[in-house]
């Protein structure tokens, strides 16, 4: 009876451990995780901002005018253009 | 001595002592446990807050804006966090150093911020708004007391003044206030949500509790706009509108398959991105909100009837000499007498006293029905603030002679978008199509407004409109066929027309065997010298429909050759 007693006791100061440390665990994987969930949410913002300055600088009215500018480029006019037939793949 | 004998045990003590002191224990314990019990289980929640509030927080979840992309997915308007500056001017404690550096940070000088910090309000002032995030974090590790931070957003528009009537933009706290940002703000806005965790002594979140309030990330909106074609129509309107010294101008491209609107500007424009010195004519998208008496643009509605009814044929002759015609107190005048024409030729000559004559024998009330029908005189819904109706006063009050001059686009207003959509029932075979601001990937059907023949009839004679010999050569294009109409009117002003003010227009589609886009252009008061419709607003519309096409890769219909002009001095003037 009393050796019960003592098994018992030995294992419910066990899970009294087990339950300690898994709680902790747990917290610092939450820790970890909210690390990683703020790290998208700086991400998703510098993806905005690139996507932006994409935009800003692939703007067709600058891509025209800097081509026109430095390049010396132009579209050419339908007179110096020709349409080929694609042939059927 | 044992401790049993000592003499201090001796005296022996009446028994109710001992009892009283157990009876001042016991009482003592049952108010403890009674006032356990009490906090425990009846008055639990005030100690329950005090036990939360020393580990449980609130915490806000941001959520963004939705953006708006173009057809192909390009960003148009993204919201993007920025950080202010606030302070508590009375907690302010700042060493010069730190004055100085902060100076530097904000690019502000240094006596602005001593001003701002010395200003009336003692217990808030903004010191800086919307700053990068970048700079926040260099001015918050001054760790300057009395201080603070806050995050807000910002929207910035990477089109600029390009875009700026179709997108509008937000006011304070990122709320729509024009345009796409207003007429689609529910969808677009965010809503922030908040949640409950548990923090540590570090201020690490360890625990999820719950969540609040979930937060909603705008939704993004994916409009019907191309930005290549949107740019060449805002760059060439605005090189017309420069050209002709101009007082505005309006440009409108529709798909026709689909009733989509490509492209749509306005001059005068504004950058959305730097409101300072805004004033309400540069906020006026006028293609949508304003009405104007278009002209001649309108006699292929009434021809369009005629044939449609079998009034008249293509061919019919009607007699157009001498040049005007008196119904009652009014002459209906045309610029240049035109003798004994055909009804093609009315619209390519653009013949005023042809097209009052074709109007007077059909009945008042067919005519308002099909105008009715193009959708004049109703705003076209979209969404977009302030649409105009136009204006289609009741047939039952029309005059003979009013019945005449709508015919040629007098007595009767429209938007330059109304005027557009309604040439969508000559691009497809008598269907009048839907608008859409938002992108659209099948084919739309439409609502039958005229018969699939007569609406060949017309495209064929707005086809020979603007060859040599009609009133808008200079619309053609090498390599497709055109298909287009010229407006000429003059302005209304004080209840009159007035004499020397015009409004040029020109709408039109190609390439004419299958119609792909619809383009409408208005130019308001032209006043370089030029003013009929066929020099100031054909060219424009030319050279947005010889790019357009290209950038969509229509397949030319028409050989390679260079377009054929009228010789100097023998251009058709329309009649105004």
């Amino acid at each position: 009876m009393t050796r019960l007693s003592l098994l018992l006791l030995a294992a419910l100061a066990l899970c009294a451990v087990g339950l300690v440390t898994s709680q902790h665990q747990a917290r610092k994987l939450f820790v970890e995780l909210e690390r990683e969930h703020a790290r998208a949410r700086a991400l998703d913002v510098e993806w905005g901002q690139l996507q932006l300055e994409l935009s800003t600088w692939g703007l067709h009215s600058r891509v025209e005018r800097l081509a026109a500018a430095r390049l010396g480029l132009r579209a050419p006019d339908a007179r110096r253009t020709r349409i080929v037939e694609h042939p059927a793949p | 001595m044992k401790f049993a004998e000592s003499p201090v045990l001796a005296p022996r003590f009446p028994l109710w002592r001992s009892r009283f002191v157990l009876a001042l224990f016991a009482v003592g314990f049952a108010v403890l446990a009674g006032r356990a019990v009490y906090l425990q289980a009846f008055n639990d929640e005030f100690l329950q807050a005090k036990g939360e509030s020393r580990y449980s927080r609130v915490i806000e979840i941001p959520a963004n804006r939705g953006r708006i992309l173009d057809r192909n997915g390009e960003a148009l308007a993204v919201s993007t966090p920025v950080k202010s500056i606030w302070a508590i001017p009375d907690d302010v404690v700042m060493n010069a150093q730190q004055l100085g550096r902060l100076a530097e940070l904000l690019e502000m000088p240094k006596d602005e911020i001593r001003k701002r910090l010395a200003g009336a309000e003692r217990d808030f002032t903004y010191v800086k708004r919307q700053i990068p995030p970048a700079t926040a974090d260099a001015v918050a590790a001054l760790k300057v007391p009395g201080l603070h931070q806050s995050r807000e957003y910002r929207r910035y528009y990477p089109g600029g003044e390009v875009m700026a009537h179709v997108l509008g933009f937000t006011g304070a706290a990122d709320v729509g206030q024009e345009g796409i940002e207003l007429a689609y703000q529910a969808h677009l806005a965010g809503k922030p949500g908040s949640r409950r965790v548990i923090k540590d002594r570090l201020g690490h979140i360890v625990e999820d509790v719950g969540s609040i309030r979930e937060a909603q990330e705008g939704k993004d909106v994916r409009l019907a706009l191309d930005s290549r074609i949107q740019s060449l129509a805002y760059g060439q309107l605005r090189a017309t509108v420069e050209q002709h010294r101009a007082r505005g101008g309006g440009i409108v491209v529709l798909d026709a398959s689909t009733g989509e609107i490509l492209a749509l500007a306005n001059l005068p424009a504004y950058n959305p991105n730097n409101r300072a010195k805004l004033v309400g004519s540069q906020l006026r998208n006028r293609a949508v909100t304003d009405e104007f008496e278009p002209g001649s643009t309108l006699k292929p509605f009434t021809v369009a009837l005629a044939l449609d009814r079998g009034k008249v044929k293509p061919t019919t002759v009607i007699q157009t000499a001498p040049g005007s015609l008196t119904i009652g107190s009014a002459t209906i005048r045309d610029a240049h007498p035109g003798g004994a024409m055909t009804v093609e030729q009315v619209i390519q000559k653009s013949s005023n006293v042809g097209s009052a004559k074709i109007a007077l024998g059909l009945p008042p009330a067919e005519m308002w029905e099909l105008f009715a029908d193009v959708g004049f005189g109703t705003a076209p819904r979209l969404g977009f603030p302030g649409e105009a109706n136009g204006k289609l006063r009741p047939f039952k009050t029309w005059k003979p002679v009013e019945q005449a001059t709508m015919s040629y686009g007098h007595g009767i207003a429209v938007s330059l978008l109304q005027l557009a959509r309604a040439y969508t029932i000559f691009a497809r075979d008598g269907e009048l199509a839907p608008l859409s601001l938002l992108r659209v990937d099948m084919p739309v059907a439409g609502r039958t407004v005229l018969s699939p023949a007569t609406a060949r009839d017309v495209r064929r004679m707005l086809e020979m409109a603007v060859q040599p010999g009609g009133t808008a050569p200079l619309a053609q294009i090498m390599g497709y066929r055109v298909a287009g109409k010229t407006g000429t009117a003059h302005k209304l002003e004080h209840g009159g027309y007035a004499p020397d003010k015009y409004v040029s227009s020109f709408v039109g589609f190609a390439p004419a065997s299958q119609p792909r886009l619809v383009i409408a252009v208005m130019i308001d008061e032209p006043s370089a010298g030029k003013y009929y419709g066929g020099q100031v607003a054909a060219p424009l519309f030319a050279k947005v429909m010889e790019g357009s096409l290209r950038a969509l890769g229509v397949p030319p219909d028409a050989p390679m050759k260079p377009v054929e002009l009228p010789p100097a001095g023998a251009e058709v003037k329309e009649s105004v």
